[in-house]
């Protein structure tokens, strides 16, 4: 697919990869059916709330030190920057960096979806130029600036003339995707369109795209022994090294839905090559991952003499543990991406994955091919894994819960793992990227896994005292009442 | 015309579905975008029984933007009565569905004859901020499912109907609307009130059954509360000032004694017992406050009118510390800003300050960096401030909203014992610090 970066357009997920937010069956099915061209979408006629673009596209972007995201939208839509605030203060201080990232909102009223503001937003532009010194400006449409056809785009072609700095327009108008991962893809985008420069010498750097780093010295460590330096992306970057990553030697990304976009644009248009394996999680994840940048930087030799010692260290107390994970059923919900790899390692670990959501699917990335995760599951899990594809969608992941009566309940996403405890089942959050990274990582996971199951008294207390938010009705009904049938509008 | 808002401490109209997510049994059902429940749901204490997951959303997309959303809306309401295990469904609309011009009220009057009451109300962001839209949601639940009720029982003698800060806005609107309950009890009198545990619609079927309303808030609540005067002819006790510690209590207490005729020998009695015991602290703990050599003076507040007023007047007149120019940053409308630069300046000895009503962060740090507190500064504020009040080398409470670095889960900062509270926060915060 030929990457354009001349203007602020990326399609959306569902129309760029055909991606769909409405499945249900087991994995093969879709994946034939996929690799077929023949899976279309179900919509539903009923829908919870779930999350929106433009969260993961300035998450993104506000996670570089001392940029600015000139947000025009009414106050509620920047009700995220507190957060991120304090998030990434917390995440520059753990490097013993600063971060001066700031959001700045127009506020827009009634009178402006009236009459339009686009000079509130030049004023909003020259405001925070003036006050915060960014080192790039990100101007960001939102619903109503999209709806009312503010010409964001033409403002910031026109005010980058006028700084020396980069002024990027994006387009995060939320009812554009169902697929939030789409946010990624803008993040992207901007940063290749706005930051990224032609390549003038090639450096050692890996580039490493993850979401917040926990294992930043961890990985440094790891790269230094293939004689590599890790350039993380994009939290604790800043435009000066992210404005060189078109001379890195090679790209990984901790999450095939986070990368695919990043990863398969360097590679195409720098020739950046884009290592696409399965990602770190579990033994034959960090494996596969590890052998591959090997691989690509021509230091195989490194990468086994590392994989033994680490080898000889963990895989004796892995298995150890593994003897009580035996048999236990889980159900996972998260991305797409941690769906696959969680289910490999839970499987790895000797336990069952009687069914996984994922909250959106992709059956190809940008390079056209099936995401290298759910090839790999597709070998090697048992036949007839159920599958079902929603956004999010809480009574779908409440009637599957109801159904299975797992063990132990996998989530990944903010406010989503409370359900599975009221239900009554023991859950665990995967919320951090590194949690299952390497062997140290798999290790620690199933320790954590143990002591979620062991001690139920949490979930057992709450669930006896508490009212389900569903009807008794809903729990009756199969779990995709309320998709249409495939195509349906 | 759009303005500049650098450092937001409100979110938009919509954010008020938290007032309805704070009755118990009711569900906001949203005709908004799939992710401003969870954009809004930013605060702690929010997974209770019907959290943003659970909410009915028509989750917009470009379809309903080209050919509108009705159909959609229709099917998520009719699926919600059926999936949902609520008692009152509030439909709420979003920017998206305003703008191309859906018309939630007719679709939602379409369930009148549902067996649960499904309502609605206009909340679209665009339109104010989410202090506004919890008066514009009260209002609509006021006449549209608690006006059924009006008339339905006879007036309940010394019943009040109690509201104070908004939901979740306000970190403690929860721990504060039961301690003003508590007090008022504590003088004989009744109270209603819709929000928090072993509430729920009951409560709104009594509202037409009580004597008085009192709104415990400098502004936000007042339309609704208004409506229930005029609507359903329960008298108004518009108390702008949220009593912290002895001096203000007791002042509110005779107050309400005085408007809703309580026994007044009962309450004097109150008062002195209450202030007996909130002086046996301070005498107790007065040595730690006036020997804590680093905290000075000087104090600013950077809040909701709310806070301005009660934490300046509560550090005034009951602690004896000076207030610097205050700032007020919860867009108070233009009609209210004088009465709550007027309430803020209701202090002993005639001491006067400034009050500043400002939404850009920027420049009142700004401001603040450049203040005389002849000391260590006391910044009361939101999350924003803590960073400020670190690189001045200055003590820091977190009061309001934002509050991200600190979780309140029932204490309460009002009446005498939250003025104790407040001074727990106050000095903890000045200790952790150098002592000599």
């Amino acid at each position: 697919m030929p990457f354009n970066f001349k203007n602020a357009n990326v399609g959306v997920r569902e129309n760029r990869l055909g991606s769909i937010t409405g499945f249900s069956g087991d994995l093969e099915t879709l994946a034939h059916r996929s690799q077929c061209g023949s899976v279309k979408n179900r919509e539903r006629c009923f829908s919870q709330s779930s999350s929106c673009l433009s969260g993961c596209a300035l998450d993104q972007l506000i996670s570089i030190r001392n940029v600015a995201v000139v947000y025009h939208a009414p106050a509620g839509c920047v009700a995220l920057a507190q957060g991120e605030d304090v998030k990434f203060r917390q995440l520059a201080e753990r490097i013993n960096e600063k971060t001066n990232s700031v959001y700045v909102c127009t506020d827009l009223n009634e009178n402006d979806t009236v009459f339009g503001a686009i000079e509130a937003l030049r004023k909003a532009t020259k405001y925070t130029y003036e006050k915060f010194h960014p080192e790039a400006i990100f101007l960001s449409s939102s619903c109503v600036s999209g709806v009312i056809g503010e010409d964001v785009d033409g403002l910031a072609d026109e005010l980058a003339d006028e700084y020396d700095i980069p002024i990027i327009p994006i387009h995060c108008e939320g009812f554009k995707s169902r697929i939030w991962a789409s946010g990624f893809d803008i993040a992207d985008h901007a940063v290749l369109q706005g930051i990224v420069k032609p390549p003038e010498k090639k450096n050692n750097k890996i580039i490493f795209k993850n979401f917040f780093e926990s294992a930043r010295p961890k990985i440094t460590e790891l790269f230094k022994e293939i004689g590599a330096e890790p350039q993380f992306v994009y939290c604790n970057s800043t435009v000066e090294e992210l404005s060189h990553l078109s001379e890195a030697q090679a790209m990984v990304c901790i999450c095939g839905t986070l990368g695919t976009y990043l990863g398969n644009a360097l590679e195409e248009t720098y020739g950046v090559p884009y290592v696409r394996t399965i990602n770190p999680n579990g033994i034959t994840g960090f494996e596969t991952w590890f052998r591959a940048i090997g691989k690509t930087i021509g230091k195989e030799a490194e990468v086994e003499r590392y994989i033994e010692k680490q080898r000889a260290i963990y895989l004796p107390q892995i298995e150890e543990i593994k003897r009580e994970l035996k048999g236990l059923r889980a159900v996972i919900g998260m991305g797409p991406g941690y769906t696959y790899e969680v289910s490999r390692v839970l499987q790895e670990l000797g336990m069952e994955v009687v069914h996984g959501l994922a909250w959106h699917y992709d059956y190809k990335y940008d390079n056209g091919q099936i995401p290298p995760a759910l090839e790999h599951l597709l070998k090697t899990s048992p036949k007839g894994l159920k599958l079902t594809v929603a956004d999010q969608q809480n009574y779908e992941v409440m009637s599957v819960l109801n159904n299975h009566k797992p063990d132990i309940y996998f989530s990944r996403h903010p406010g989503s793992t409370v359900w599975a405890i009221k239900q009554g089942y023991a859950a665990l959050f995967v919320a951090d990227e590194y949690m299952i990274f390497g062997y140290e990582g798999t290790l620690n996971f199933a320790k954590s896994i143990l002591d979620t199951i062991k001690n139920r008294s949490f979930e057992k207390s709450l669930a006896a005292r508490i009212k389900l938010p569903y009807t008794k009705w809903w729990y009756e009904q199969e779990t995709d009442k309320f998709l249409k049938p495939e195509g349906a509008r | 015309m759009a303005k500049i808002l650098d450092q937001a401490r409100y979110k938009c109209a919509l954010a008020a579905m938290q007032t309805v997510q704070s009755i118990p049994g009711a569900i906001p059902v949203l005709h908004s975008g799939p992710g401003c429940a969870s954009k809004l749901n930013d605060n702690n204490g929010t997974s209770g029984r019907f959290s943003p997951n659970i909410y009915p959303c028509t989750s917009i997309s470009e379809k309903e933007v080209v050919f509108g959303g009705a159909d959609k809306l229709r099917s998520t309401i009719n699926n919600a009565l059926k999936i949902i295990d609520a008692d009152l469904f509030v439909v709420l609309s979003g920017c998206t569905g305003e703008i191309i011009g859906d018309d939630i009220q007719e679709v939602a009057e379409e369930f009148q004859d549902e067996e649960k009451p499904v309502i609605w109300a206009k909340t679209p962001g665009f339109k104010g901020n989410n202090y506004i839209g919890h008066d514009w949601i009260l209002k609509s639940i006021f006449e549209q499912y608690v006006r059924k009720y009006k008339g339905e029982a006879p007036k309940e003698k010394g019943l009040v109907n109690l509201f104070a800060g908004v939901p979740q806005q306000d970190p403690y609107w929860l721990g504060n609307l039961r301690e003003l309950e508590r007090l008022l009890q504590s003088i004989g009198l009744k109270t209603n009130t819709i929000f928090g545990f072993g509430r729920g619609l009951e409560n709104l079927q009594k509202i037409p059954t009580a004597e008085y309303t009192i709104l415990v808030s400098p502004w936000a609540g007042l339309e609704s509360a208004k409506y229930l005067e005029k609507e359903f002819n329960i008298p108004l006790l518009h108390y702008p000032t949220l009593p912290i510690g002895a001096a203000e209590t007791t002042k509110f207490l005779r107050t309400v004694a005085e408007f809703t005729g309580a026994d007044k020998k009962l309450t004097e009695s109150v008062i002195q017992q209450n202030e007996a015991q909130f002086f046996y602290y301070l005498e107790r703990y007065a040595d730690t406050i006036l020997e804590s050599r680093i905290v000075s003076k000087r104090f600013t507040v950077v809040s909701e009118a709310q806070y301005v007023i009660a934490v300046t007047k509560f550090l005034v007149n009951d602690m004896g510390l000076f207030p610097q120019k205050l700032f007020v940053t919860d867009d108070t409308p233009e009609a209210f800003r004088e009465d709550v630069t007027k309430e803020t300046n209701t202090l002993n000895y005639d001491i006067k300050t400034k009050v500043e009503f400002t939404t850009d962060g920027f420049d009142l740090q700004n401001q603040i960096r450049k203040m005389d507190f002849g000391g260590s500064p006391l910044i009361i504020g939101s999350n924003w401030e803590k960073k400020l009040a670190h690189e001045l080398k200055g003590h820091f409470v977190n009061i309001s909203y934002p509050m991200i670095e600190k979780i309140v889960i029932n204490s309460h900062v009002a009446g005498y014992s939250g003025g104790l509270y407040l001074l727990e926060d106050i000095y903890s915060a000045a200790l952790s610090m150098l002592k000599i």
